[in-house]
């Protein structure tokens, strides 16, 4: 997985009124799975676009498979893309949705591969359905299969699960990491959901205000935030005397722990989650700390705490994350 | 319906009993009677008038009359077309493009068909200019045949196609061209297999509020047309003026709107939604 299928070499894409990408660059390593991950505006979709050939980058090179495809027009380069309301043509019928490629490229055993990708989506039986008679999953799993059958370099996707249900998001989600792995195409996914992209992807890029913040394999870009936006964009963050902490590395006691820092504080608020608890904490020096505990912990008798009574949270040394006021943080812990 | 409704319908339904309900049912008598001498009618009821259409003079004017519609419809579609996708896709500038669409209205149409008259006759506009730098000795024979009226009917109906079809291309969402070209479609093909395929309401809506005025012109046809071109919209004007045989006029009209009809059923069958 070491060679790359798609980079961005100092890619911007400025609107008249908007610099909506400045000066990125990044690495997609072939047949992996890739986010693209940052707040709505970030820039995202709009990277997503300038490599689909939507818009025309401002400056900077767009490198696929060795060949530069920047000015090339949509129709012309090999990604595809997935659309955020999927965009089914509602004139056709599945079939007609997933061999308008096909057809386009005046492909031989157009047949044959309609079938093998509508089985690999699990939508054989359905080719006469129209897009208006589908569930959204279904549909979802069309636009993936149009998209497929093309056997693209990269397959570009934008939010394609924001459309669904969230009850239905985590098992379209499980289902596309299986279907990525099983057809090896490279995808290529932008959104705003942290869990979707750090259960999701083998490398993701966090982007903020139109560039890149960090790139790296979901573990390194959590555990190893670069910035202060990363380490609080994903997961949460307690943020005390300029570091920060973790809550599930933050912990809570009656008496000052030793050997470790500790401040005092009273508990403001109890929040059962289910398979946790938070505990907010207000410090002394009136920052609000949340504290992660498990819920037997929570019960027993020494850690259960309701809110007004005093408490030390403390954490250890090896769990903070330092940051300078911007940029690379200054312990690489 | 809700009972608040029923009193604010009231006006429009009957305005349309005492304007289409009743002249029909006047017109359905008048082609049942008798002609009198002067115009009007007069008993005994009779058949006559009908039977009198079997005539294959009459058959022929009305196949020239649905040929001659036929044409300027489709005329009025290709044409209309490309103008509407362009408004539709002129973003800040659409509502100036489609006053512009709708400016000739504010004339009276009989002044704009005059119009017509003056630039395509022998010494009208056209044939002057074109005779004054040479390019031709003799008038071309632009007025009074086949090709006037066609020109006068789409000229006269480009807008009710216009507007439909904008209506239709406006709605269409701009991804699924975005899509059709992630899918390898150059925009010709984008063009033909998924804006044209999605904007058949607008066609199907433009064609019949061009097709159905078309066929019972008499104006058009009158001026432009000159004594050779007969169409059933002339025939009934002649019948109540210089004929004056009112049940055959009401026979051939009524006969018209039941073909008529018949046809927009027809296409409305096939497509779920007109306009």
């Amino acid at each position: 997985m070491t060679e790359t299928i798609l980079e961005l070499r100092n890619l911007s894409k400025h609107f008249a009124a908007q610099r909506a990408v400045t000066d990125i660059s990044l690495s997609v390593p072939r047949g992996s799975f890739f986010s693209l991950l940052g707040p709505s505006g970030c820039g995202k979709t709009t990277t997503l676009r300038t490599i689909a050939g939507f818009e025309t980058p401002t400056a900077g090179e767009i490198w696929l498979n060795g060949q530069r495809i920047e000015r090339l027009p949509p129709y012309l380069r090999r990604v595809n893309t997935v659309f955020q309301s999927y965009a089914l043509f509602p004139h056709l019928s599945v079939r007609g949705n997933v061999e308008f490629g096909l057809r386009r490229q005046k492909a031989s055993g157009v047949e044959e591969r309609v079938g093998r990708v509508l089985d690999q989506v699990r939508l054989a039986g359905k080719e006469a359905r129209m897009p208006h008679e589908l569930s959204g999953g279904e549909r979802q799993r069309v636009a993936l299969a149009r998209s497929l059958v093309l056997a693209p370099d990269v397959l570009l996707l934008d939010e394609p699960l924001s459309a669904l249900d969230p009850q239905l998001r985590k098992q379209v989600r499980a289902e596309l990491k299986d279907l990525q792995r099983r057809v090896g195409v490279t995808f290529l996914f932008v959104t705003h959901d942290q869990e979707e992209a750090l259960s999701l992807s083998d490398q993701m890029a966090v982007m903020n205000r139109g560039a890149i913040e960090q790139c790296g394999t979901p573990r390194e870009v959590y555990l190893r935030p670069r910035t202060r936006f990363v380490a609080s964009f994903l997961g949460a963050m307690n943020w005390i005397d300029g570091v920060g902490v973790r809550p599930e590395a933050t912990h809570i006691s009656r008496q000052p722990p030793p050997g470790n820092h500790a401040r005092r504080g009273t508990v403001a608020r109890v929040t059962f989650l289910g398979p946790h608890t938070h505990l907010e904490v207000r410090l002394e020096g009136g920052e609000a700390v949340i504290v992660q505990v498990a819920p037997a912990q929570a019960a027993s008798a020494d850690n259960s705490f309701h809110p007004g009574e005093s408490a030390y949270v403390w954490w250890s040394f090896a769990d903070e994350l330092r940051f300078e006021s911007s940029g690379a943080p200054e312990n690489a812990s | 319906m809700t009972r608040l409704q029923k009193p604010f319908l009231a006006p429009a339904a009957l305005l349309m009993l005492a304007t289409l309900a009743i002249p029909l049912a006047i017109v359905g008598a008048y082609s049942l009677l008798t002609r009198g001498a002067y115009g009007g009618v007069e008993q005994p009821w009779t058949f006559e008038s009908y039977s009198r259409l079997i005539d294959p003079l009459y058959g022929a004017i009305f196949v020239r009359s649905f040929w001659i519609a036929a044409v300027a419809t489709a005329l009025c579609l290709v044409l209309g077309f490309p103008l509407a996708l362009f408004i539709a896709r002129s973003g800040s500038r659409k509502n100036l493009y489609l006053s512009l669409v709708i400016l000739p209205f504010w004339t009276s149409f009989l002044i704009r068909t005059y119009a017509w008259m003056f630039l395509l006759r022998d010494t009208g506009l056209i044939n002057t200019i074109l005779q004054a730098l040479g390019i031709i000795h003799h008038p071309l024979p632009m007025l009074y045949n086949d090709g006037a009226v066609i020109l006068g009917l789409v000229y006269g109906y480009l807008p009710f196609t216009v507007l439909p079809l904008y209506a239709t291309l406006e709605r269409l969402d701009a991804t699924l061209l975005e899509a059709a070209a992630d899918l390898g479609a150059s925009p010709i093909t984008a063009l033909l297999r998924v804006t044209l395929p999605l904007s058949m309401p607008g066609i199907r809506a433009g064609a019949i509020l061009v097709f159905v005025p078309c066929l019972g012109t008499y104006l058009t046809s009158d001026l432009l047309g000159g004594s050779k071109t007969i169409l059933i919209g002339n025939l009934v004007q002649n019948q109540f003026t210089t004929s004056r045989d009112w049940p055959f006029g009401a026979a051939v009209s009524l006969v018209l709107m039941a073909v008529a009809m018949a046809l927009l059923f027809s296409v409305r069958r096939h497509g779920e939604e007109l306009i």
